[in-house]
């Protein structure tokens, strides 16, 4: 299993060939709270690096997630509609968002490392 | 102004929610717990199940005073304060001229005191003590306590760990009020709350906060609960947020509030644009307060536009989110009247796709209050 990558949006991402999980860091689920409900995105939907691409609610606020590389959806984990408490209780596994056919595998070369996410997080 | 207001204030208890591992964030000018490290959830649940204790310290409390404070009072509120019972608080609506609501506000007449004590919103204190003063100067003078905590405690279980440091508590119905000692503390004490829950709100001088906020805390029953679960609870019993569901845009009638008025007040029809508000009590508003239970899961947050099913807009939604205690979400909203009728069909723009929900009675959940039952 390939390690993970990280954005400043706080969206954890494992490259695994030309496809790509997504998900919400630990630290975005705890600062987010009690999660209630998660609207993903439909697979075959093509979304461009930065678009809206899923949003998760809280029992406080709704908050966007972001694509965090350009590609085409080509999974959402369904369980998370039945049981949204998934991403506050293992957001880096179970609790993933969606799976992303990657349009231009360059663009990983942006992402953080753990060890820079985890210093980015601090500096917050 | 801008200086001052940037520094957010604290309530005597701030040291303990920090200690407490609260979550702080700005609320009304102080830096209040939004959550603990529980969270909203359990928060929740565990006040419904047990009982909860909630720092509102941040609330305006005043005592009124004068000759006849309650017949003051009256010039500003269509509550029934001359006929509010030695003992007893009482739900009001202050209005401006217009008739429009500055704030919802409770009004307590202790025993053997002349003077009315007031409890007022955080957000509005300021404005509604300069208000009252100026509108009452020369007949009633208001003296705002800055000097003083305010906590709640709610939940079944609220009266069984009150009673055991304030044995005098047990006796209180909902919605009486007395004096008493909490923990050996001087306290106001009155049965109620704003989760639907029993429960009590227990003033007491700052000094004796902290100490016996520990002593309620230290009860096995007693968790503590920040803003965030205040706020999902008082959804779910379907009161009112000031500045959400009520403000300077809207009147008692269309807020669904008329029991705020008092019964002497409609005839004698001496308060705040009382014709008008008299009048819209018996024929009708063009738009009106309702509860809304979305279909699906998606929350509807403040804001949402409302339509019909024609998709023509018919209100906004004014508070949404997540009722823990039903597991589904729940919203409260103005639509236009042919459109408040339970069980109507209503579409809700969320994010641009509309989401079917249906108009719900309020509470969501049932009140739990310990009534005094009727003889």
């Amino acid at each position: 299993m390939s390690e993970l990558r990280f954005t400043n949006q706080h969206e954890w991402v494992r490259i695994e060939g030309d496809e790509a999980t997504v998900g919400i860091t630990k630290y975005a689920a705890e600062q987010l709270g009690d999660v209630v409900f998660v609207e993903l995105p439909e697979a075959g939907k093509k979304l461009a690096r930065d678009a809206e691409a899923a949003v998760v609610e809280s029992v406080k606020a709704a908050s966007e997630v972001y694509a965090p590389l350009s590609g085409e959806i080509v999974a959402a984990n369904a369980a998370l509609s039945d049981d949204p408490a998934k991403v506050n209780a293992d957001p880096e596994g179970e609790g993933w968002f969606f799976r992303i056919k990657l349009a231009d595998k360059a663009e990983t070369e942006g992402l953080m490392t753990a060890d820079q996410y985890t210093e980015f997080v601090k500096g917050l | 102004m801008a200086t001052t207001e940037d520094v957010l204030r604290h309530t005597p208890l701030h040291a303990l929610h920090l200690e407490l591992g609260g979550k702080m964030v700005p609320f009304a000018g102080y830096e209040m717990p939004v959550q603990y490290p529980a969270g909203i959830l359990k928060e929740h649940l565990h006040t419904r199940e047990k009982a909860g204790l909630f720092d509102v310290s941040h609330m305006g409390q005043a005592f009124l005073s004068g000759d006849d404070p309650a017949a003051a009072l009256e010039r500003l509120t269509p509550s029934d304060l001359i006929g509010l019972k030695e003992g007893m608080q009482r739900y009001c609506l202050l209005l401006n001229d217009q008739g429009a609501i500055l704030d919802d506000f409770m009004t307590a007449r202790l025993a053997g005191e002349r003077a009315l004590y007031l409890v007022v919103n955080a957000a509005t204190k300021e404005s509604d003590f300069a208000y009252i003063a100026q509108k009452l100067a020369g007949v009633a003078t208001l003296n705002p306590q800055t000097d003083r905590a305010l906590f709640a405690l709610q939940g079944p279980a609220a009266e069984a760990v009150l009673a055991r440091h304030a044995p005098d508590a047990a006796a209180l119905r909902f919605m009486h009020v007395r004096r008493m000692d909490v923990a050996g503390a001087p306290a106001i004490v009155s049965r109620s709350g704003y989760t639907g829950e029993d429960g009590f709100e227990i003033s007491l001088n700052a000094a004796d906060a902290d100490r016996v906020a520990r002593l309620l805390l230290r009860e096995a029953e007693v968790m503590p609960i920040g803003l965030g679960a205040r706020d999902s609870l008082r959804l779910e019993a379907g009161l009112c947020l000031y500045g959400h569901d009520i403000d300077e845009s809207t009147g008692p009638i269309e807020a669904n509030l008329a029991f705020a008025i008092g019964k002497r007040r409609k005839i004698e029809k001496n308060f705040p644009a009382a014709e008008h508000i008299v009048d819209a009590l018996f024929n009708g508003v063009p738009r009106k307060r309702i509860g809304i239970r979305p279909d699906g899961r998606a929350p509807a947050r403040e804001g949402t536009e409302i339509a019909d099913k024609n998709g023509r807009v018919i209100g906004r939604v004014t508070s949404g989110g997540f009722a823990p205690s039903l597991n589904v979400p729940v919203a409260m909203g103005y639509v236009e009247s042919a459109f408040a009728g339970d069980g109507t069909e209503i579409d809700l723009l969320v994010r641009g796709k509309p989401v079917p929900a249906h108009v719900a009675p309020m509470p969501f959940v049932p009140h739990r209050y310990k009534r005094t039952t009727p003889s």
